[in-house]
């Protein structure tokens, strides 16, 4: 007799259907947190603040109550609701761009508060949905449609460890990069979002895991090569590891 | 006996599932769905399927929609 | 500092404290804040008081932060709030764009000083077209109350968290400097308008139904326009129910002075005096800027020959009053960009010029 060992989260909204490029990374966080989401059993108590950018429709995806938040706002409006409704399961799914440059005052001042919610951040080095322009992660050397020589210090300056400053504030109970360039590195980017989740039901801090993911489309690349960017250019600069664990 | 089940009308051609099975069991059929995407399908005469769930864990597009093993 | 809310009884308090008080009464479940003179009072009163009541109080980073933090504490249906002036509500346009789309009830107290750019601590009015127009993207209106003492910064607070809700709109409570820093004799009371059910759209988690969504974003051209459309529906019921305004001595007047907030206090000595004096002046103050009072501006128009509007600003809230008026009478503006209000001593000087003198 054989045994499902695959299946749709039940977090999905029915026939759900991504919007992604083809090849895109987001489509596997996106499907990583509803499976964090079924095993930790929060779905029906779960709020979303969600963010602009190719992360946008998190809601249409998922069946969880959300809100819009404008463009880096999304850590502010989920310490609106956390602080409103402390009992709920509060979290953002949010790109770079939102996280990290426009909305890097409202991320950093809710891992200094230590609120007590978790944060997803995607990094692709660029802002995808707008056609793949310089963004906070953006490598050195990097072609993108505003570094057309590629990213150099004199006119951009250098791309943002996220994971590393999210892990130096006292409020923050865990922080972590994960990659979803192979099935290995995939399974141990679901166990880091259950861990930031969990720390939130734990009621020890913030939470927050920075996803290195392909953008295939931006980089002109096949889903294949983008992994193999992933792998070659980004994890050398964007070390994979835990930068805080306050459980262990 | 392991298999897998897939919604062609969810793929969008990227075959990063195609390079993942390590029995080569995912081919790239003659079919096209309505995204215009030459849709993976599954072919296991011989039942070499492990059931290890690489191609739904690698699929970005949930269109691998479910994994059996035994 | 913590003072007391006691209902039922007459105390000497603060424009900023009895705004705070009011708040605290009418059920509000979160403050968010960043510190801004004229207002501080606001956020320093909360931050005991919401913590003494188990309530939310949150030192944000900014008021960038802050209002989008009302955003989220309302889209779980319960009441919050922020507070702050001039430059920094324009810090805040963005979410109050967003608010409205998404029909969220967030309060805001905007308790004005001098401006533009970073300006002075002196009273002002000159953010009327900042509340009663905005700087935020898109087709939207705010629900603006102007209170003219600290009495009515008590009664227009309870009124604010009551309309937001009703409507499921922003409502700003435009005060200024004097407002918030004078103190005068008030009186508390309980919450007089009954608890909105936000059952039907309240973000509490999709448990025995589908996940509710609060957005703005359509990507179709027909779903925005739809959506807007149904916006304007209700901003319509708005402006048929809730306009309100003072009127003094504007029966027989052939002159009315319209005056909002702290300057119609010095507006209505004015007409007293005059009014000894035998000319037919009267005066008439908008309580709501948005709604405006458009209707009755218009009425009065009919029959009165000229209006003179007297702001402390270049002149804001005359145009609304033009507008109104339509041509049908003249409409004068005697103001100043910030400091004290207008002398009763000016204006009568003003109102006996434009009558032809005594």
């Amino acid at each position: 007799m054989a045994t499902q060992v695959f299946k749709i989260p039940e977090s999905f909204r029915k026939n759900v259907r991504y919007s992604f490029c083809p090849g895109c990374d987001h489509g596997v966080a996106v499907r990583l947190v509803a499976e964090c989401l079924d095993e930790l059993g929060l779905t029906e108590n779960a709020i979303t603040a969600t963010s602009i950018g190719c992360s946008v429709g998190l809601y249409d995806f998922l069946n969880v109550d959300s809100i819009e938040a404008p463009h880096g706002r999304a850590l502010a409006v989920a310490t609106g609701v956390k602080r409103a409704k402390p009992d709920k399961f509060v979290f953002t799914y949010q790109g770079d761009g939102d996280f990290a440059s426009i909305g890097w005052a409202e991320s950093m001042h809710c891992a200094f508060r230590g609120e007590n919610l978790s944060a997803i951040c995607i990094n692709n080095t660029t802002y995808g949905m707008t056609g793949g322009q310089l963004g906070p992660t953006t490598l050195l050397g990097q072609v993108t449609t505003t570094s057309p020589t590629g990213r150099n210090i004199e006119y951009y300056g250098y791309p943002v460890k996220i994971a590393e400053h999210i892990a130096l504030s006292d409020g923050t109970a865990y922080s972590a990069r994960v990659s979803l360039d192979s099935v290995a590195n995939i399974k141990k980017a679901k166990l880091a979002i259950k861990k930031a989740f969990e720390v939130q039901l734990k009621g020890l801090g913030f939470g927050f895991v920075e996803i290195l993911s392909s953008c295939p489309t931006n980089w002109r690349m096949t889903p294949e090569q983008a992994h193999e960017r992933v792998r070659d250019e980004m994890m050398q600069i964007f070390k994979l590891g835990v930068y805080k664990d306050i459980t262990v | 006996m392991s298999h897998i089940v897939i919604d062609q009308s969810k793929c969008k051609a990227c075959y990063l599932c195609v390079k993942e099975c390590p029995k080569n069991l995912i081919k790239i059929s003659e079919k096209t769905n309505n995204l215009g995407a030459k849709v993976v399908e599954f072919c296991d005469p011989g039942h070499e399927c492990l059931g290890c769930a690489k191609c739904a864990t690698r699929c970005p597009d949930l269109a691998i929609t479910e994994v059996y093993k035994g | 500092m913590v003072v007391e809310c006691l209902t039922g009884t007459k105390v000497l308090m603060k424009g900023n404290y009895a705004i705070a008080n009011a708040a605290v009464l009418a059920g509000c479940q979160c403050y968010f804040g960043y510190p801004i003179t004229p207002q501080s009072e606001i956020g320093e009163f909360m931050s005991g008081k919401m913590q003494q009541l188990g309530r939310a109080y949150v030192s944000a980073e900014s008021e960038l932060a802050a209002i989008n933090m009302v955003i989220g504490a309302v889209s779980t249906g319960v009441k919050a709030m922020s507070s702050s002036s001039s430059c920094a509500i324009s810090l805040m346009q963005e979410a109050l764009s967003y608010a409205t789309s998404d029909q969220l009830p967030v309060v805001l107290v905007s308790v004005m000083r001098g401006g533009p750019g970073l300006g002075n601590i002196y009273p002002s009015q000159g953010d009327y077209n900042q509340a009663t127009i905005g700087g935020g993207n898109g087709d939207y209106n705010i629900i603006v109350l102007a209170p003219s003492n600290v009495q009515e910064c008590i009664d227009l607070t309870y009124k604010a968290f009551y309309l937001a809700f009703k409507y499921r709109n922003p409502t700003i409570l435009l005060a200024d400097g004097l407002l918030g820093q004078m103190m005068e004799p008030v009186e508390f009371y309980d919450y007089p308008y009954p608890e909105i059910d936000t059952s039907s759209w309240a973000l509490t988690g999709a448990k025995g139904r589908d996940a509710r969504v609060i957005r703005s974003y359509a990507p179709l051209e027909t779903d925005q326009c739809v959506y807007v459309d149904n916006l304007f529906k209700k901003y319509k019921l708005i402006e048929e129910n809730e306009v309100e305004y003072e009127e003094y001595m504007t029966d027989d007047a052939e002159l009315v002075v319209a005056a909002f907030g702290s300057m119609y206090r010095n507006v209505k000595s004015a007409v007293k005096i005059c009014r000894e004096k035998g000319l037919k002046v009267g005066a008439f103050r908008p309580i709501t800027l948005y709604p405006f009072p458009s209707k009755r501006l218009s009425e009065l128009a009919d029959r009165v020959e000229k209006f003179l509007v007297t702001e402390i600003n270049m002149g804001q809230m005359v145009r609304d009053v033009r507008l109104a008026v339509n041509g049908k009478a003249r409409v004068l503006f005697k103001g100043k960009a910030v400091g004290a209000m207008i002398d009763v001593e000016d204006l009568v000087e003003e109102i006996e010029k434009q009558m032809g003198g005594v």
